[in-house]
């Protein structure tokens, strides 16, 4: 049984930028307990000889020649951007947080 | 706010520092390290971006060739073992220059590792060499660039919203980290300037950078703690950013070491935080604080394929790799029979490729070595550019010196025809015919513009028939004027002489 604290529910929502009210955070830190869990049923199978893998398909070395190619047409760009001024993303205030 | 500072001879004397450099190089490719986006300079903001590097979904990265083979490259230059396999990793963060919500970076497999690099440095026994051991080489991207608005121009602090260009975003970066540099005693801020300076000229000599400070393509992170003695364990570091100059380095360890040792001697501790230096102040000021350390949660890029560098690839980058700089200054002040100062002027005005190029070329290296550090030198420090954007060729020089020793120009006619090279006006020989400039051979003009001279200043006459000839410059002088520097000044004097019947 795994035991994800109040405290490390906080910490993992404050990284992924998420709110979660305090009073839910009991709530969520069940539910990871519970996921964790689930998963951790992996470990029970013996992997003495498998080696850890993060890619499965057997490649390496691709690469891309160093040949520019079109970007996106001025302004398809910043199309899709909340707020835009002198060809620039505008994005609220950085430091608000800290 | 200053910080208390001790006096370094006095920090140096009672602790032991210990340095660590970070050094991000941005490569010159033509590429991003995982878009073909272009990286040109320059250009309008957003134009150079595509769902990769603006993290749209769905996008998915391919990674420049020239980006791995130079990584390499400057693994092997820095005498680093090179991974056999290895991967990209994640960095997580949230920032708005970083569009992904990840920095794609290496984390536990570098590409290259376990280097070094000597770097030789004045000390009161005379030069000493010093090995500055290297962790790590790894390649990662670089970010876009904000700019804040409202409050104090340009700081982030007391902004009100900031404007972000993704057109840097996924440039290809380097990164190259110090494993912690001991033993430098006092000279530990000597030794991170000469390292930054011979990294820069190694990165040059590769090839793979423009390796500006000033323009950002080569930023330097100065980490500094101090140890009572060199026996003791290693002392909480600060670590300084925006480090931008090569004096820069040498200033912000010398106060980081002053600041250090004020704290620790006052019984605080030293906070582990990120610093930022200010240029204009030569003062460091407190940043983020480290204390939570950072979560980024690296994991590896699954879309992007490992690289297993085969070894006959990396044998074949070795093998041409350009002669080590330190090697070739030797090699270069023996074979031009010059001194370590000379080399010195050449390496400071940044001349040395042009000047060796010339001479390999087939110019004499004294005459290469004058028109790179004298007349091109100066023109080039009053625009503010470098020697080499003024786009003059060791051909054009070579054919102003074959003028001069036919004499057909003289040094003041040379520096005009450069003028008009610089300005574009044709080669030597039009700019010559073009411009009229040509020593006056014909002695009949020189003679009349000697007497004029003499007419305007007859006390002169005397004065240099009595016995001082070095009366005779003013008349030189006044000839040359005469004739917009075309007569030939030796021959004129000749002729001053003889009209006055004096002999030298
Ligand atoms: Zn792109």
């Amino acid at each position: 049984m795994t035991a994800i604290s109040r405290e490390e529910v906080a910490h993992l929502a404050h990284l992924a930028r998420i709110n979660i009210a305090d009073d839910q955070l009991e709530h969520f830190a069940k539910q990871l307990d519970a996921i964790l869990d689930a998963v951790a049923q992996v470990s029970q199978v013996d992997t003495a000889d498998v080696p850890a893998m993060s890619h499965p398909i057997p490649m390496t070395n691709v690469f891309r020649e160093d040949i520019p190619v079109a970007s996106l047409a001025p302004g398809a760009a910043l199309a899709g951007a909340p707020a835009v001024e002198d060809s620039r993303f505008r994005v609220p205030r950085i430091l608000d947080e800290e | 706010m200053a910080e208390a500072l001790m006096k370094y001879d006095e920090a140096i004397a009672n602790f032991d520092p210990v340095l660590g450099l970070e050094v991000h190089v941005e490569l010159g490719t033509n590429t991003k390290m995982f878009c073909g986006c272009s990286t040109v300079f320059g250009a309008e903001p957003n134009t150079q971006v595509c769902p990769v590097c603006l993290g749209l979904p769905g996008a998915l990265p391919a990674l420049n060739r020239i980006g791995v083979e130079s990584a390499i490259r400057i693994g092997l230059a820095l005498n680093c073992e090179i991974a056999t396999w290895c991967r990209f990793a994640r960095k997580n963060y949230f920032y708005p220059d970083m569009p992904k919500n990840f920095q794609t970076s290496q984390y536990d497999e570098p590409i290259a590792f376990e280097g070094y690099l000597d770097v030789d440095i004045d000390t009161d026994e005379g030069p000493k060499t010093f090995r500055v051991p290297i962790e790590r080489a790894h390649m990662e991207e670089d970010t876009g660039k904000n700019l804040h608005m409202g409050g104090a121009t340009g700081r982030i602090h007391g902004a009100d919203y900031s404007l972000v260009d993704y057109n840097r975003a996924g440039i290809p970066l380097i990164e190259i980290v110090t494993k912690p540099v001991e033993g430098t005693g006092k000279y530990a801020p000597e030794v991170a300037k000469a390292y930054v300076s011979a990294l820069r000229e190694i990165l040059r000599g590769l090839g793979v950078s423009d390796v500006k400070m000033e323009q950002g393509s080569l930023r330097c992170d100065v980490n500094l703690s101090l140890r009572e003695t060199p026996e003791s364990k290693l002392g909480t570091r600060s670590e300084t950013k925006n480090v931008n100059s090569l004096r820069s380095v040498e200033r912000a360890v010398r106060y980081e070491v002053m600041r250090h040792a004020a704290r620790l001697t006052a019984g605080e501790r030293i906070v582990q935080e990120t610093r930022h230096w200010h240029e204009d102040t030569g003062i460091s000021t407190s940043g983020r604080s480290k204390e939570d350390a950072e979560d980024y949660r690296y994991f590896p890029e699954p879309d992007l394929m490992p690289i297993a560098p085969s070894r006959e690839w990396v044998e074949e980058l070795r093998a041409n790799l350009p002669e080590n700089p330190a090697v070739r200054r030797t090699r270069l002040t023996a074979a031009w029979n010059i001194s370590d100062l000379e080399m010195q002027n050449l390496m400071n005005a940044g001349v040395l490729e042009l000047v060796e190029a010339a001479v390999s070329a087939g110019m004499n290296p004294d005459a290469a070595r004058k028109w790179y550090t004298g007349e091109l030198a100066r023109v080039a420090n009053e625009r503010g550019v470098e020697v080499e954007e003024l786009g003059v060729t060791h051909v054009e020089l070579s054919r102003i010196e074959a003028l001069i020793s036919e004499g057909a120009l003289n040094d003041k006619l040379a520096r005009q025809v450069l003028d008009g090279l610089i300005a574009g006006e044709g080669d030597v020989d039009s700019i010559v015919a073009g411009r009229g400039l040509a020593v006056v051979s014909d002695d009949g003009p020189l003679i009349e513009a000697i007497d004029a001279a003499l007419a305007a200043d007859p006390a002169v006459v005397e004065t240099i028939k009595s016995g001082k000839l070095a009366a005779a410059g003013s008349v030189v002088g006044a000839v040359m004027k005469a004739t917009r520097g075309q007569a030939d000044a030796a021959r004129v004097r000749e002729l001053l002489f003889e009209r006055l019947g004096v002999s030298e």
